[in-house]
């Protein structure tokens, strides 16, 4: 079920141009295997037929003109159903948004499809973005099409599975705690968090608005340095988006890794790591040693303290932002005769256990006489974990760690147990608390053939690093070792 | 830390939430347990650090930063009404607003 026929971007627009394909016959052939897929899958919660062909038909034109082809021209997108789309359902997973069709596109969606994207559909994750297993969903779990009986991460693991199983040729996905990475690592892909306020979060629903971000989910890390290069810069929509000028991370990518400091913090190859995963990243390593990379031992000695911090921080945040579903400006209304008992019941039957449990959370951690205790030693020890990336930045170019201290697991093996499911998210969040970007690359897979994934972390704006290193591990046999 | 039934109400009713009876224990212990690992923060000395709530601070050659304060016009105010449960425009519709006793 695996995606063998590995379409790329560059290669796509190259066959367009030639005019070996039409961009309409794209759309009509991942059509076709999304009919066929995802009714065992279940990555998709909704297509856009006529959009995709509306900007099928754009293209095909162009290529008759014989116009200069944009950079992603005919490509077939999928996007993570917590990010706006005009008049298509945008649900985030959740019961409370059935229906919804927001009035405007994200800037990500707009800017890809100004670079001659075609969006197929929007893709199941978990509810509002919560969870790791994508088993958080209103509308039910996604399999992972590596093995169909595990989970493909979460929270952004509709677009993993797509992009995996070869309905999409990219996606966009989002990252709060490990969302695009981790999925990407369970469904063996590249998967790229780029640096806070480096991709406009406009049209993102907000799960937890210091910590949220966009990224995308490919076949390629060349295909992710292209998407990124598109959605990367300034928006005057996103007050936090940040104005610093974007890389050519195409033509970046090609550098030289030799040379590289690669710092591998000790912090992260501690107990409940998997052995298998760890001998995959040690190969993954010496890998990158063979390559000229030069390993040197960091230490980071917050990061047993960042599951702690993030659920602190995320719920907070999350509890504020929920707030706006009340049933009065979108989505679903619960019946009922006073305004007051309308909220409680829209949100109590609207929201799922996890985001109801969040929220209770966050409430619990900003409400009187425990927000010093929680929320504000939360972002206090924040700080601390921030400084463990700077001071591990000035001996290391880079960070190379597991992005998952385990393979997919299976469905249902975790859902009783939130905080075990919290805990494994622990190489994942040190990064999102830091705002720095990492990418988790797929670095072999286990006896039972199960994807690893290698995370790379690069200090704040140097996604042209992050990608370069990432590009090289890929292209000298990364996923084989 | 022990978080009694009474805080799982008394939250819920902060957050809007109706938890149906059923619920409110297993809630209840998930809380409990959920808090008392993050007290594990309470092991670090943060006295003198300052909490970090923005992350990526602006370069100092960039733009981000005021924007004049002006309104503009969406133009999407009868899609946006259109979203609503119930909504006569221009307004979206609520139940009647009955004050809750204090």
């Amino acid at each position: 079920m695996t995606n063998d026929a590995r379409l790329t971007v560059a290669g796509i627009r190259a066959d367009l141009a030639a005019k070996k394909i039409s961009a309409r016959e794209l759309v009509t052939e991942y059509r076709s295997r999304i009919d066929r897929e995802n009714p065992g899958l279940n990555a998709y919660l909704a297509l856009s037929p006529e959009r995709a062909f509306a900007q099928a038909d754009r293209i095909d034109r162009m290529v008759e003109r014989g116009a200069e082809l944009p950079p992603l021209a005919g490509l077939p997108l999928a996007v993570k159903d917590v990010i706006a789309t005009r008049g298509i359902p945008t649900t985030c997973g959740s019961r409370i948004l059935e229906g919804y069709r927001p009035p405007y596109d994200a800037t990500a969606v707009e800017r890809l499809e100004q670079a001659g994207a075609m969006v197929l559909g929007k893709t199941n994750c978990d509810e509002f973005a919560m969870g790791s297993s994508n088993e958080n969903s209103a509308y039910g779990p996604v399999r992972n099409p590596v093995a169909p009986d595990r989970v493909p991460g979460g929270s952004s693991g509709g677009s993993a599975a797509a992009v995996a199983a070869g309905l999409a040729v990219a996606a966009l996905g989002t990252d709060t705690g490990g969302s695009v990475r981790q999925p990407g690592a369970f469904c063996g892909i590249p998967a790229l968090m780029p640096t806070y306020g480096r991709v406009s979060r406009y049209g993102l629903v907000a799960f937890a608005s210091s910590l949220d971000r966009i990224g995308p989910m490919t076949n390629t890390v060349a295909d992710a340095a292209a998407l990124l290069g598109v959605i990367a810069g300034h928006d005057p929509h996103d007050a936090t988006s940040a104005a610093v000028p974007v890389h050519d991370y195409t033509a970046e990518i090609e550098k030289r890794v030799a040379g590289l400091r690669i710092g591998v913090p000790r912090e992260y190859f501690g107990e409940g790591m998997d052995a298998e995963v760890r001998a995959k990243v040690e190969a993954g390593i010496a890998l990158l040693e063979r390559l000229g990379c030069r390993r040197v031992e960091v230490e980071m000695p917050h990061t047993d303290y960042a599951i702690a911090t993030y659920y602190v921080i995320a719920t907070a945040e999350a509890s504020s932002n929920l707030a706006r579903y009340d049933g009065v400006r979108y989505g679903v209304r619960a019946p009922a005769d006073s305004l007051a008992a309308m909220y409680r019941k829209t949100r109590g039957t609207g929201f799922g256990a996890e985001v109801k449990r969040r929220i209770m959370l966050g409430t619990y951690a900003l409400s009187t006489g425990y927000y010093e205790a929680y929320y504000l030693k939360a972002q206090k020890v924040r700080t601390l974990i921030a400084r463990d990336f700077q001071q591990a930045f000035e001996k290391a170019d880079l960070l190379v760690t597991p992005t998952s201290p385990t393979p997919a697991f299976r469905l249902g093996e975790r859902t009783t147990d939130p905080l075990a499911m919290y805990l494994a998210d622990i190489y994942t969040v040190t990064g999102s608390l830091a705002g720095v970007p990492g990418i988790s690359v797929p670095c072999g897979r286990t006896a039972e053939g199960l994807p690893v994934g290698l995370q790379i972390f690069g200090p704040h704006f140097r996604e042209d690093l992050v990608l370069r290193l990432a590009h090289a591990f890929e292209r000298a046999g990364g996923s084989q070792v | 830390m022990k978080i009694t039934r009474e805080t799982v109400l008394y939250v819920a009713d902060l957050a809007h939430l109706e938890l149906p009876e059923d619920e409110v224990e297993t809630y209840r212990q998930q809380l409990d347990q959920i808090l008392t690992y993050v007290e594990k923060l309470n092991q670090l000395d943060t006295s003198g650090v300052d909490p970090l709530a923005q992350v990526v601070a602006a370069p100092a050659d960039s733009a981000t930063g005021w924007r004049s304060d002006e309104t503009r016009d969406a133009g999407i105010s009868a899609e946006a009404l259109m979203a609503a449960p119930d909504a006569s425009s221009p307004f979206f519709r609520v139940p009647k607003v009955i004050e809750r006793e204090s």
